[in-house]
């Protein structure tokens, strides 16, 4: 079944089949001349991306789900808030989390109500926002184990609730996803999911599709076995559930599941492309994003790393493990795979978000993904079929040499493949990659994408280790690093028809805060040291900027209050793994700490503290 | 391992120990100095009475030290055992090289649950309730004095400057 299709690729992009570093950084010098940015608008009108209308459905001011739509374009139609005013923004109400580790969460507005989340404990609270300084309408307190505590690898993070149908679904640390009345705080339903004995988490944000919420574990340093499930949103019953490695049934893939690349088809790949049993502790969680095209009922969802990451102890592809999945919603039923890092080598989880887009690719319409990946690789693929249309770096790569378009695989830099007892020195991207979890905004207004990144490095090391469950399951020892520059992070806005960047902002700190764009012009992100920004859409230029209380690794959201005016709110609060320095006041003098995130961290004591608060921005009232 | 809730039967039962374990340090001590540094010390128990607590309400003290701590404490061979064992365990999964990252630093000279070997010990064989699992069914006294020693050396390393990288970092050339 595959030969056609690969035929096809092959003539189709045999010029652009390695991406390399070399032509980065001529783009790069390019941008710096600012060249690219006048031919920019031009080029853009011609052919610019468009947002599928039933996954993104016209903007009602509201927030509902993390990701804004089931497109995952991260981008308000609210425009009161522009370039020409934004200078204006002002506080119009905060409000403690009470918990001071990392906010990862999106606030979520529905019915004049805000939801949010914190880190573990996990409480959740509903402000009223038709009343002044929004007070809390009910909070509800889940009480999650306090030893879910100790297997959470990277701060003990929660990315978000999600609101359906008057219900407000989130999950808890240890391992629970509950239903609230989204009104009146009342317990729905709870169900559990996993056991925190073996090392299991959950820290992402559900998401709710056709009625079912689709929930994923985490514990990919611990040889947790990944899962995403779905649960009937009405009874909280488990109506499927997708592992990530292991013999077909388990994994849902059956008689119709064809993928583009023939690596990645094959029967129980999940056992053979691993030693014997080591699937069964071989990772691949789902603790990122879920997106969802209602025309072709299909989620897209990457998971995790392999496990351990001592790369010698799992000879093989190790699928599925760093794979993004196209499936149906209802069954479960996989159609396809792409294994975006087989056999990975550098902790290259597959968990970032997919932004759906269409898109004219060589004078054909084609509905895409697209994907910025930890190797740091700008994928665009063909949601209907897997193909990869292009993969292009999107900062400094020195791990990957390139994707190989007529496999799908990528091309690996021999010099920095890991190894035993060996130290190799200055791999990029780091551990945590070019990109981790937070997430990018696509603008149907600009065509753009924006993507908040890292600029990071690493030694690595790896030494045997054994599996001992509920314990990690690592066997490396890592130590990160700046990139070149020594700008340790980046926010760039890539244009995916070019394929190249249009303008990109060099950061101190490595930026793990999510960002949004709106159709005033803006794009708002933040910062570890806590600066809350305004950049223009077009340019990056910064057009406004306020200082929160600590640092900043939330997502931003916008809403129209029941004023009718718009409104914008990030939670603020250190932490997540390249914060946990902060949050779990860790000692910089070791720096292979928190899997090698101390040493480069080590100064962000300096510039912040832990805290929790919601700000929510407006402008004055005329 | 007692619960750090004292009664006046349990600190009499501790009392009743003291003399016995003076031998025993008495005997240790009366070997050659240096070779006592490096011999492995044994032992067959934890302590006896450990508490995480600073207060001692009406006039309470804190229980004495079980002295088979100070047979490990600084001890290069139990230090040596102790680091094998971190690793092999998967200690250092959390702590790293005592920075911390799942769990806390253990270089900084902070402690949550106490500080003395003993109190370490505790930590280790019954876990403490914000993440840190009970080792006392999978490890020996022996093994988790061994890991103590290591625990405390990695404060003491670092408060005399010692570096505690084991990957040398360089510089990156892109």
């Amino acid at each position: 079944m595959m030969t056609i299709p690969i035929s096809q690729s092959v003539g189709r992009y045999q010029v652009a089949r390695f991406t390399d570093s070399i032509g980065r950084s001529r783009w790069l010098r390019l941008l710096l001349t600012g060249a690219s940015l006048l031919l920019y608008p031009a080029l853009a009108a011609a052919q610019m991306p468009t947002v599928p209308a039933s996954a993104a459905p016209s903007d009602d001011g509201q927030w509902t789900m993390p990701a804004k739509n089931y497109a995952a374009t991260r981008y308000s139609s609210l425009d009161e808030i522009n370039g020409a005013n934004v200078g204006k923004l002002q506080v119009a109400f905060a409000f403690s989390t009470g918990v001071d580790h990392g906010q990862e969460a999106a606030p979520i507005v529905a019915n004049n109500t805000m939801f949010i989340v914190t880190p573990y404990p996990n409480n959740v609270f509903a402000l009223d926002l038709t009343k002044p300084g929004a007070p809390i309408k009910w909070s509800y307190q889940p009480r999650p184990a306090a030893a879910s505590q100790g297997v959470a690898c990277c701060d003990v993070v929660n990315r978000g609730a999600a609101y359906s149908d008057g219900k407000l679904f989130f999950n808890t640390l240890d391992d629970n996803t509950i239903a609230l009345d989204a009104e009146t705080g009342t317990v729905l339903w709870k169900t559990k999911l996993g056991d925190i004995n073996t090392g299991e988490t959950i820290t992402m944000a559900p998401l709710v599709v056709n009625g079912k919420v689709l929930v994923g574990n985490s514990g990919g340093e611990l040889g947790v076995r990944g899962w995403l499930a779905a649960l009937d949103a009405t009874t909280g019953n488990i109506l499927w559930r997708a592992y990530a490695t292991g013999p077909d049934k388990d994994v849902l893939i059956g008689p119709g599941f064809r993928s583009f690349y023939p690596s990645d088809n094959g029967t129980d790949l999940g056992v053979k492309t691993w030693p014997t049993d080591a699937w069964k502790t071989g990772g691949g969680t789902m603790w990122g994003w879920i997106a969802y095209d209602p025309d072709l009922n299909l989620i897209y969802y990457g998971t995790g790393n392999p496990g351990p990451w001592n790369q010698e102890q799992r000879p093989g592809d190790n699928k599925w493990t760093t794979t993004l999945f196209a499936r149906n919603p209802d069954t479960g039923a996989a159609k396809w795979a792409l294994q975006y890092n087989p056999h990975d080598q550098h902790d290259y989880d597959g968990i970032n978000e997919h932004i759906l887009v269409d898109m004219t690719v060589d004078g054909n319409p084609r509905r895409v993904l697209l994907h910025p990946d930890r190797n740091g690789h700008l994928y665009v693929v063909d949601r209907e079929s897997g193909e990869i249309i292009s993969a292009k770096p999107y900062g400094y790569v020195n791990s990957v040499l390139g994707i190989d378009l007529k496999t799908g695989r990528p091309v690996m830099n021999p010099d920095k493949l890991t190894k035993v007892g060996t130290v190799v020195h200055d791999i990029c991207p780091t551990a945590s990659g070019l990109k981790d979890w937070n997430p990018s905004a696509f603008s149907p207004s600009t065509g753009l994408m924006y993507i908040p990144h890292e600029n990071l490095c690493m030694d690595w090391k790896s030494r045997p280790v054994s599996y001992i469950a509920g314990t990690p399951f690592v066997g490396a020892e890592v130590v990160t690093k700046a990139g070149p520059g020594g700008n340790r992070g980046e926010f760039t806005a890539w244009d995916p028809v070019a394929g190249k960047a249009v303008w990109t902002i060099k950061e101190d700190l490595p930026l793990w805060s999510g960002t949004m764009a709106t159709a005033g012009g803006l794009v708002f992100y933040g910062t570890m040291d806590g600066w809350f920004k305004a950049v223009d859409a077009r340019t990056g230029e910064l057009k406004w900027q306020f200082k929160t209380g600590s640092g900043i690794i939330g997502q931003p959201v916008a809403y129209r209050g029941p004023d009718g005016h718009q409104y914008v709110a990030i939670l603020s609060g250190v932490g997540g793994w390249a914060g946990a320095i902060v949050s779990g006041d860790l000692d910089p003098r070791d720096p292979t700490g928190a899997l090698g995130m101390t040493g480069v961290m080590a100064d962000l004591k300096t510039k912040t503290a832990p805290g929790g608060t919601l700000y929510v921005f407006a402008l004055p009232k005329s | 391992m007692s619960s750090p809730c004292r009664n006046p039967e349990r600190r009499a039962a501790a009392t009743r120990l003291v003399p016995f374990a003076l031998v025993a340090v008495l005997a240790v001590a009366a070997t050659n100095a240096s070779a006592q540094q490096d011999a492995a010390p044994e032992a067959q128990h934890g302590p006896k009475e450990v508490f995480v607590t600073g207060l001692f309400p009406n006039g309470g003290t804190a229980p004495p030290r079980d002295p088979i701590g100070a047979r490990f404490e600084g001890n290069k061979s139990a230090i040596a055992a102790g680091k094998e064992l971190f690793g092999q365990m998967n200690c250092t999964g959390c702590h790293f090289n005592g920075g911390g990252g799942m769990g806390p630093a253990l270089m900084s000279g902070h402690w949550r649950y106490g500080g003395r070997i003993d109190q370490v010990y505790a930590s280790i064989a019954q876990g403490r309730p914000n993440g840190m699992p009970s080792w006392q069914d999978s490890l020996q006294p022996q093994q988790m004095w061994e890991l103590a020693a290591y625990v405390k050396s990695l404060a003491t390393s670092a408060s005399s400057s010692v570096s505690q990288t084991a990957v040398p970092g360089t510089s990156v050339k892109p």
